[in-house]
């Protein structure tokens, strides 16, 4: 009952979200525009053989990007469509309902990772020879998923911030640092790493790199995923209290 | 604009597109920090210009209130540059910011007393950032989703008006559009400053920058003439 619950929540929000300009925008044209810059930027630049870097990197950052504009503001998009009342009311816990839509809003960001490859594989020539591809095929679910889960993370404690969207517009660019998607974390100053580690975007990055480029991406995979389930305990905790105060004070549907 | 709303938005975020564009800079090792600092420090400003003025005339639609104001008498000229002002001067306090958190963290340095002369192409620059704004909320009277054209413009300003890719690495037909939109004039005559040169050896940029915003308020103005007089005429003007 709850898989298949997860599973049609699921594909029914990547269907509603594929159909927004927003996400087109923020998935797909904001990570080729930025690909296209960093492009440019390394091929007029003394980086050579970064292409395929860069490509990946961009596509991460439209995966984080679609999670942060989604989920940050799922409960607040909701409450103004007037269909807050109606998740909460069903009879499956809360967070089985939300959980389907923080996910969806991750695995958005697969356009962006397909975006971002082929045009760099087009207009500038990127390779595309990945070393380990069963191990991207692996890598690359897995970072959506935790990702997915740190949306609920952040759909859970962003209610509690009246305008969840400026504090969204925030976060995009120091995320995209923190956890190295296109500046390696060597160039940053040392106390910028430990934010990092605390980000499953920093792993799941690392370990489709390792995946592309060679290496073992499974210690990687195995700590992004670990990440996400602890999200996942604390957007429980998080929404259930929510849940709880607005329950109490009838304040479900007021913005 | 609430403090909990403009500080994350108008401050926080310029803030750090301005390190990342220079952290980025830093490991492709296209060019030196103050090329990506004047950039973006400029280029955010396009953010209250662009974003900012769109609202300014569009939300008119979108919160009902567009009928009210075209049923008055005021001169519509004067409609729009009333609504102008306020962006302009937020896209300089933005520009400030980020020239003020470059210089502390960022160890900018401009060339001693080229900070009027900086100041005075920003001002331009941001000015010419507004038009076009102006144009695309004139856009918004007609259009269904402006803010999108709005999100898609912004971004691409990123890539073709010299911010953070000089001209010349660009494809020359990038490189085309991005001397017809705002910006990329007035950054490069404040790289230019800010390196040294006098407001003399840069006038000519700083014309071609006006030049281009007058040109976009011009087209903003007239637009919205013709979708205020197709929209009485149809009866359309709040329809979507």
């Amino acid at each position: 009952m709850t898989l298949r619950l997860l599973w049609m929540g699921w594909l029914f929000h990547l269907k509603t979200l594929s159909n927004s300009l927003f996400f087109v925008l923020v998935s797909v044209l904001q990570p080729v525009i930025f690909a296209s810059i960093a492009f440019f930027m390394v091929e007029s630049g003394s980086r050579s053989g970064t292409l395929l870097y860069v490509a990946l990197g961009a596509g991460l950052m439209g995966i984080w990007s679609a999670t942060l504009f989604g989920s940050g503001g799922a409960i607040q998009w909701q409450r103004w469509q007037g269909t807050l009342e109606l998740m909460v009311g069903a009879p499956p816990p809360f967070v089985a309902v939300l959980l389907p839509l923080t996910v969806a809003t991750a695995t958005i960001g697969i356009y962006s990772v397909v975006a971002t490859l082929v045009w760099g594989r087009v207009f500038f020539g990127a390779p595309l020879d990945f070393v380990h591809p069963l191990e991207l095929a692996v890598a690359l679910p897995a970072t959506i998923l935790s990702l997915g889960m740190l949306g609920l993370l952040l759909a859970s404690t962003f209610v509690l911030y009246r305008n969840a969207n400026a504090f969204s517009n925030l976060l995009e660019y120091p995320v995209w640092l923190a956890t190295g998607l296109l500046v390696p974390l060597a160039l940053l100053p040392g106390w910028v790493a430990p934010i990092g580690w605390v980000l499953s975007p920093t792993w799941g990055m690392r370990a489709i790199r390792e995946s592309a480029f060679g290496g073992n991406p499974w210690p990687e995979i195995a700590l992004c995923l670990g990440l996400g389930a602890v999200y996942l305990g604390l957007g429980a905790l998080a929404l259930g209290n929510f849940e709880r105060l607005a329950r109490s004070r009838a304040t479900l549907s007021l913005t | 604009m609430s403090p909990r709303i403009y500080i994350p938005t108008m401050l926080g975020a310029p803030l750090f597109q301005i390190l990342f564009f220079t952290y980025l800079g830093r490991y492709a090792g296209s060019q030196d920090d103050a090329f990506f600092i004047v950039g973006n420090a400029i280029q955010v400003a396009a953010m209250s210009g662009i974003y900012g003025m769109t609202m300014g005339i569009a939300n008119e639609r979108q919160y009902g209130t567009l009928q009210p104001l075209l049923a008055t008498p005021a001169n519509r000229f004067a409609i729009f540059s009333g609504r102008a002002l306020p962006y302009v001067a937020n896209g300089l306090a933005v520009s400030a910011f980020g020239f003020a958190v470059s210089w502390l963290l960022l160890d900018f340095r401009p060339a001693e007393g080229s900070v009027p002369a900086l100041a005075l192409a920003v001002l331009v620059t941001t000015c010419s950032c507004v038009s076009l704004g102006m144009l695309i909320g004139s856009i918004g009277l007609r259009a269904r989703d402006v803010f999108f054209g709005a999100n898609l413009v912004y971004f691409l300003m990123l890539l073709v008006c010299g911010v953070n890719v000089a001209s010349d690495d660009l494809p020359g037909w990038l490189a085309a559009i991005g001397s017809g939109l705002p910006l990329t004039h007035g950054i490069e005559a404040a790289r230019e400053i800010v390196s040294g040169s006098a407001l003399g050896d840069v006038a000519g940029l700083l014309w071609t920058e006006a030049l281009i915003g007058v040109l976009y308020a011009t087209a903003a103005y007239v637009l919205f003439r013709v979708f205020e007089s197709e929209g009485r005429r149809r009866a359309s003007l709040e329809t979507y």
